[in-house]
């Protein structure tokens, strides 16, 4: 009996998962699963002893609050198979209703700290998902998609009709640090916030996590896989659907707070469509497939727009290309592309990959670079024609009109592409020598 | 009217069949049944009572309409007319989940699994329900030693253990339809409806899962499409013929191997 126990308690989260050992494995599971939350844990702890910076801090508090918004919209996407193009709407709800309630305390001279505050946009959250959601998971597939895009525009315009609630243009403000004390924290300071933030982070992953390893959160994946079918095991997928939409709601509602917190203000930006896409890129890019891949998706996806926004105008262009490169040649997201490597590595064979690999560097930093200038050739001819034709990139000035500049940057593309087709060629077999060791040994890949 | 049919053992039903059937209602009882699919008349009014603890074959000609009839019985699709009981209640029009919480569930003729999920996973999600697991997202799935034990058992009857933690989309198509069948039954469903479960299987393949047919339908109510006549010979207590959405005989194997009607309608073109 213990055996049968031990086996379900290792049984996969993820399809590709080897043939589990028996007991003793779960036994070591089990502590690996919590060594990884403790790590998590020390990892949000140290971070700011280690990125010091005030544009760290920040960035880090934007991440962790994606990190959570990610992972709620995956409930959905990756665990029950249901694209929301309107994910924004509990997150800027969650925002607005938090906000209000901090003002409300101010007001009133409640002794309540503001550490509490995101509950009230994770119940803002969920009671308009279990709203919205009565409608939008009566359907599956393209219709839920396309009803949810619809509550998105509704709510939207709603925000210009409500402007007592939504501010207008200007959005509704707040001050943070006027709630109450907890010790000498009043998370006026960004690294106090950050605290704050990461406390919230590691619990509602935790929690998602937790919600994944429930009966409920094992039917998700049966209606992602199959809903018809399960119908014929007891199920009825609406329910599951609408569970998963309204919890959804309710983390997406703690984000929201969370960023309402952190900006002290709350617009209409916030469940606008830029947003709701912003969750699907970043929940892509990172891996629908995997618990952890939204936070991957979120942590890279919150760096680049806030670091490529500073060197370059058009960084939504290169985002949009990385998010079709992802689409294109690693659907799984970089959740799919690490997890692929996993039966090679317990094969030990992972050291067959690694010239190919890093032969790969080169052509890649060849096309990277020439893609870079030709795109930002470009803008500057086009978007800067004022300006005439000299720029500047990298420190090196240059005639971006001229022979030399367009010979350098096709020239680069061409190597790079070459290069490309050799240097692919030997990853390739590296990769096939790994498999077959992997095959040997009984890993399926 | 529930109290007796669920008081009545099961196994009384294997030993003495016709004493049972006099004493609760049939498994399955159908009147009157129609489907049309816009002007098509598809099911044209079928009449078929199932025995507790039977085990009953429905065949006939390709398109005659067996699919549709189990899509019916199970609640895939509604009935223009007519009505379906099981147990004595009625369960006509009444959606798939809430008929199989009553007991019944099915195959598919095409395979029909969770094909990125493991095979343990699988087996696991249609044994969830009826063990009380519901929609809880406030108690553990992996914890559950009542539900593992009995995934581990019906992994173990249809004989994919050493397979359980690959995904099924990768099993073999007889593996597959193995596992088809191990999601029907796990739940504990008492009246199994298994659609054509040994289509495309080679010979040798064909046998084992017959056996594995016979060994889950003990003591339960069995209502199978087949085309391998040997099977349907093999395995049905009784055999309802089909021909064009209407049942045209219905009798023990001996009577339908004997009917002329039969033998004209269905086994002469088909034996080969
Ligand atoms: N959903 C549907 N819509 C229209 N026609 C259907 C539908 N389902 C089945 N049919 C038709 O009903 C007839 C019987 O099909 P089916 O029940 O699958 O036959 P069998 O299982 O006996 O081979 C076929 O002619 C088929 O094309
Ligand atoms: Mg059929």
């Amino acid at each position: 009996m213990s055996e049968i126990i031990s086996h379900s308690a290792v049984a996969p989260a993820t399809p590709s998962a080897p043939i589990a050992q028996p007991s003793a494995q779960s036994a070591l599971g089990r502590i690996g699963s919590y060594g990884l939350w403790i790590g998590l844990a020390a990892i949000l702890l140290t971070a700011p002893l280690v990125f010091r910076s005030g544009t760290a801090l920040t960035v880090m508090s934007l991440m962790g609050i994606m990190i959570i918004f990610a992972l709620s919209y995956n409930m959905l996407l990756g665990q029950t198979g249901m694209l929301s193009f309107g994910h924004a709407v509990y997150f800027g709800l969650g925002a607005y209703f938090t906000i209000h309630a901090m003002n409300a305390v101010i007001d009133s001279k409640l002794a309540i700290p503001v550490v509490v505050m995101p509950l009230i946009g994770g119940v803002a959250g969920l009671v308009f998902a279990m709203l919205f959601g009565w409608v939008s998971t009566k359907r599956s597939g393209t219709a839920f998609s396309m009803i949810s895009l619809g509550l998105a525009e509704l709510v939207g315009s709603s925000s210009l009709i409500l402007r007592s609630f939504f501010g207008g243009e200007e959005g509704v403000s707040t001050n943070r640090a006027k709630l109450l004390r907890i010790f000498d924290w009043n998370f006026g300071p960004q690294v106090q916030v950050y605290y704050l933030i990461a406390g919230w982070c590691l619990l509602c992953i935790v929690l998602m996590y937790a919600l994944t390893r429930t009966p409920f959160g094992r039917m998700c994946n049966a209606v992602r896989d199959n809903a018809e079918r399960t119908q014929f095991v007891g199920y009825n997928p609406r329910v599951v659907r609408y569970i998963a939409f309204s919890l959804a709601g309710l983390f997406a509602g703690i984000a929201g707070g969370l960023a309402t917190i952190n900006f002290e203000l709350a617009n209409a930006a916030l469940f606008g469509a830029t947003q709701s896409g912003n969750v699907l890129l970043a929940t892509y890019i990172g891996g629908a497939g995997f618990f952890f891949g939204p936070i991957l998706g979120a942590v890279l996806v919150t760096f680049l727009q806030n670091m490529l926004s500073d060197v370059t105008e058009v960084w939504q262009l290169y985002f949009g290309l990385m998010f079709i490169a992802t689409v294109m040649y690693a659907p799984g997201g970089l959740a799919g592309l690490i997890m692929m490597h996993r039966p090679l590595w317990r094969a030990g064979a992972i050291a067959k990959l690694l010239p190919g690999y890093l032969l790969m560097i080169v052509p890649a930093a060849l096309v990277a670079v020439g893609a870079i200038l030709l795109i930002e050739m470009i803008t500057h001819l086009s978007v800067k024609a004022a300006e005439g034709p000299v720029m500047k990139m990298a420190g090196i000035t240059f005639n971006a009109a001229g022979v030399p500049a367009w010979s350098l940057c096709i020239g680069t593309l061409a190597a790079g592409v070459l290069i490309w087709r050799f240097a692919s060629g030997v990853a390739a077999r590296g990769w096939d020598d790994a498999r077959a060791v992997a095959r040997e040994k009984g890993l399926t890949v | 009217m529930t109290a007796t049919t669920s008081a009545a053992p099961m196994s009384a039903a294997t030993t003495d069949r016709t004493a049972v059937a006099n004493a609760v209602p049939p498994a399955l009882e159908i009147r009157g049944l129609k489907k049309n699919f816009g002007p098509a008349e598809i099911i044209r009014g079928v009449d078929l009572s199932v025995a507790r603890g039977e085990r009953h074959a429905v065949i006939g000609p390709n398109g005659a309409g067996k699919s549709t009839l189990f899509n019916l019985i199970s609640g895939l699709i509604v009935p223009t007319s007519g009505d379906i009981r099981l147990h004595g209640e009625s369960v006509n029009g009444k959606p798939a989940y809430q008929i199989n919480r009553r007991g019944l569930s099915r195959s598919f003729q095409v395979t029909n699994i969770f094909a990125n999920m493991s095979v343990w996973e699988n087996v696991r999600c249609a044994v969830l329900w009826p063990r009380g697991g519901r929609y809880a997202f406030w108690r553990g799935v992996d914890n559950n030693a009542d539900v593992a034990a009995r995934t581990h058992q019906v992994l173990t009857e249809i004989n994919l253990l050493s397979r359980k933690d690959i995904p099924a989309g990768v099993l073999t198509y007889a593996e597959q339809r193995a596992l088809e069948i191990g999601i029907t039954m796990a739940g504990g469903a008492d009246v199994i409806l298994l659609d054509e479960p040994t289509a495309g299987m080679s010979k040798a393949e064909t046998e084992r899962a017959v056996e594995l047919i016979r060994r889950i339908s003990e003591g339960r109510t069995l209502l199978i499409v087949e085309h391998d006549m040997s099977v349907v010979f093999g395995l049905a207590d009784r055999i309802s013929v089909l021909v064009y959405g209407e049942i045209i005989a219905s009798g023990t194997p001996t009577e339908i191997r004997n009917s002329a009607k039969v033998k004209e309608a269905y086994l002469g073109e088909e034996a080969h």
